[in-house]
């Protein structure tokens, strides 16, 4: 990397990451033993506090600035060192994010806030939890305007060019990163701000829920698009081949853009309050990311079969064999590829309209999240962080850290199955998420769920011994041996084609988006302002 | 632009398959009128008035028919009134529930019986119990520090 302050920006981002994930590991170990009916907390700490801090610590924050960091990285890597003007954005950004995690968590810590990471009105936590993520959600803002800042520089400087795949998949993030925000932080400044400090006597809850959710699903996309530009920018590199499309890459973060964020009702299809005609059309834009996914599969299977063709593999599956498997930086992500296969499908469940109401709430929904963002999209950042780290301080990925790399994608992969596994099944049987250890006075249903909640707790266990891997293995690159590390980019194949003009732009497809939203948020919406009573503050913990 | 032949199958094929699904859950919905809960009728009432709203002021289960039951359901921090509910086999029941204070779950396992229970809004949902047994009807949204401890029975008489 060329700027040393930039190296150290991205570099901030991720140990800020990893020390959240340690802390959030810390809570989920807790809690699968809670839940597993194993120990009991001491000291008055609450299950649903540590529930609180486990979600935002994750969801949140690692997610966060996680992703903020590798773009950064990025951005350098495929655009130049950054500007001065975009670097000093890029740190005040960082600085207000790292502010409102600290508020945040200490809150949480108080028992201030045990209101989870969805923050459901009418529970009111201290009006300072939501300043916090106030903080957390302008500070990637910041991001957000640095990362197009240094795109549109590289392309005043670089007059006729298609912009660097790379740099246009990090903006396309975060666009949809800012589009998402907005409904959260409209319920959060104009409803959640006002009502907690008492300036204001009632919330509207629906219009709360529906803001939240406008922002909910968005928010796995930008989760899921930084482990997709590993995929199809990085992975090809690291296996030794080319990228199969650089079109088709480009379409499907388009297409990912425009139909990820409305959709945020089949997250409501229990709820009432929204008339079914509203929900299905949601239903029916949720179910276009099919589309970009399947291109997506597409694309990558299409690079690992070329790259094994070309190493002289035979039949139809021959080139399987000739996979790096041995390498940790493809390993990682390459297992969380596959486990998003039957990740996607509990997907489709989760979405199908009228099948929701097997699973709405269940452990089903628990384990179906952490298959997907704790397993495909966190196995991803954690095969990146292991070239990552030594590419911005200037060490190397040994032999050594290759096997610990392998280890952490044994022992997460088999934690995750395990842990993801028992949820699922339960769920399906009714035990509901978000709930400590109980057994509704014996109740012979809730008894039956027991031994899948214990299976829950040994799958928490062995990904704790996983956290406890990457923590060490964190530590043994921040002291790798001196030299450099490549961050890869890869070359597309001499078969793509060249890419259309307008897949480098994104005025029509931010068109797109908002016409969208109105269509499907416009009269939902407006019955929801115009009808309802508020509900006044509750603090029920 | 070009696109690989092959993907272009794969896609036409995976874009054929989802409208076909698609129509089949519209056709669930709008022709079998299999809807997920909620569509009641957009009745609201004041979350601080709850008991004294009528059908809320007397939470109950009524009967209305032949075996055919409307229960008006009120859930609070950390239960349900009427608590306890019994009814004989084959029973048709119309699930009217609303909150009295924070958001809940209304989720009987074993059933497809699941919804939330916003303070506000009446939610609505009709299920027949063909099986005796006692269900558990819980609580499945977090709602405060007992909300392990919020549920009671549908007790379903053979």
């Amino acid at each position: 990397m060329h700027g040393k302050s930039d190296s150290k920006l991205a570099l901030w981002h991720i140990l800020v990451a990893y020390v959240a994930l340690a802390l959030g590991g810390v809570a989920g170990l807790l809690q699968g033993l809670v839940r597993g009916g194993l120990i009991e907390l001491p000291y008055g700490i609450g299950y649903y506090q540590l529930l609180t801090a486990h979600g935002v610590l994750m969801a949140l924050v690692f997610t966060t600035f996680f992703i903020i960091g590798f773009l950064y990285a990025g951005m350098v890597r495929t655009t130049g060192p950054l500007l001065n003007t975009v670097n000093r954005i890029a740190w005040i950004g960082f600085l207000m994010m790292v502010v409102g995690t600290v508020l945040g968590v200490i809150l949480v810590l108080l028992n201030k806030a045990t209101v989870l990471y969805t923050f459901y009105a009418p529970m009111k936590a201290s009006p300072w939890f939501y300043i916090a993520l106030v903080l957390i959600v302008v500070g990637s803002w910041c991001a957000l305007a640095a990362i197009v800042s240094q795109l549109r520089y590289w392309k005043r400087t670089n007059k006729g060019k298609m912009s660097p795949l790379f740099a246009f998949m990090s903006a396309t993030t975060m666009i949809l990163w800012f589009v998402a925000t907005l409904g959260v932080a409209a319920t959060v400044l104009l409803q959640f701000i006002p009502w907690s400090f008492g300036w204001v006597d009632k919330i509207n809850v629906m219009i709360s829920r529906t803001l939240f959710w406008y922002f909910g699903h968005p928010l796995v996309y930008f989760w899921l698009l930084p482990a997709y530009m590993c995929w199809y920018v990085i992975l090809p590199k690291i296996i030794g081949g080319k990228m199969f499309s650089e079109s088709m890459a480009r379409l499907a973060f388009v297409l990912f853009l425009i139909f990820s964020v409305p959709v945020g009702f089949h997250h409501q299809l229990m709820e009432p309050g929204i008339s079914p005609t509203w929900k299905y059309v949601q239903v029916v834009l949720t179910f276009l990311v099919v589309v970009p996914s399947l291109m997506t599969a597409f694309s990558m299977f299409a690079t690992f079969e070329l790259y094994g063709r070309s190493k002289g593999a035979k039949g139809l599956f021959g080139w399987l064999k000739k996979l790096p498997y041995g390498d940790a930086r493809f390993l990682l992500p390459f297992v969380g590829m596959l486990l998003f296969i039957p990740a996607g499908a509990g997907g489709i469940i989760n979405a199908s309209n009228q099948m929701n109401a097997v699973v709405h709430n269940t452990l089903w929904v628990t384990g179906h999240f952490h298959i997907t963002v704790a397993t495909t999209v966190a196995m991803t950042f954690f095969g990146v962080t292991f070239w990552l780290i030594p590419h911005l301080t200037g060490r190397t990925f040994t032999k050594k850290l290759n096997r610990m790399g392998i280890l952490l994608t044994i022992v997460w992969s088999l934690g995750m199955v395990i842990m993801s596994g028992a949820m699922h099944i339960v769920g399906l049987f009714g035990a509901p998420r978000r709930t400590a250890y109980t057994t509704y006075f014996d109740h012979p249903t809730a008894l039956s769920w027991l031994n899948y909640e214990t299976v829950m707790a040994i799958g928490g266990v062995i990904l704790f011994i996983g956290i406890i891997i990457l923590v060490a293995s964190i530590v043994m690159l921040l002291r790798a041996p001196k030299g450099t590390e490549e961050f890869p980019i890869a070359e597309v194949h001499e078969n793509a084609g060249s890419v259309p003009a307008v897949l480098d732009k994104w005025g029509i497809w931010i068109v797109i988006l908002v016409v969208l939203i109105l269509i499907a948020y416009t009269v939902p919406f407006s019955d929801m302002l115009g009808s309802g009573y508020g509900s006044k503050p509750w603090v029920t913990w | 632009m070009h696109i690989h032949r092959l993907e272009k199958i794969w896609i036409v094929i995976g874009t054929l398959m989802l409208v076909v699904f698609l129509i089949a859950v519209g056709i669930g919905a709008f022709v079998m009128d299999d809807h997920p809960p909620g569509h009641s009728k957009g009745i609201k009432l004041d979350p601080e008035k709850v008991y004294e709203t009528p059908p809320f002021d007397n939470p109950r289960l009524e009967k209305i028919g032949e075996n055919e039951y409307n229960a008006y359901i009120v859930a609070y921090v950390y239960g349900y009134s009427p608590n306890n509910i019994e009814i004989p086999v084959g029973a048709t029941v119309h699930f009217y529930v609303t909150s009295a204070d924070v958001v809940h779950g209304f989720a009987i396992p074993g059933t497809n019986v699941n919804m939330m229970a916003v303070p506000g809004e009446v939610n609505e949902l009709t299920y027949t119990f063909d099986e005796p047994a006692e269900y558990l009807l819980l609580c499945n949204e977090y709602c405060g520090v007992g909300h392990e401890y919020m549920a009671t029975k549908i007790i379903v008489k053979g």
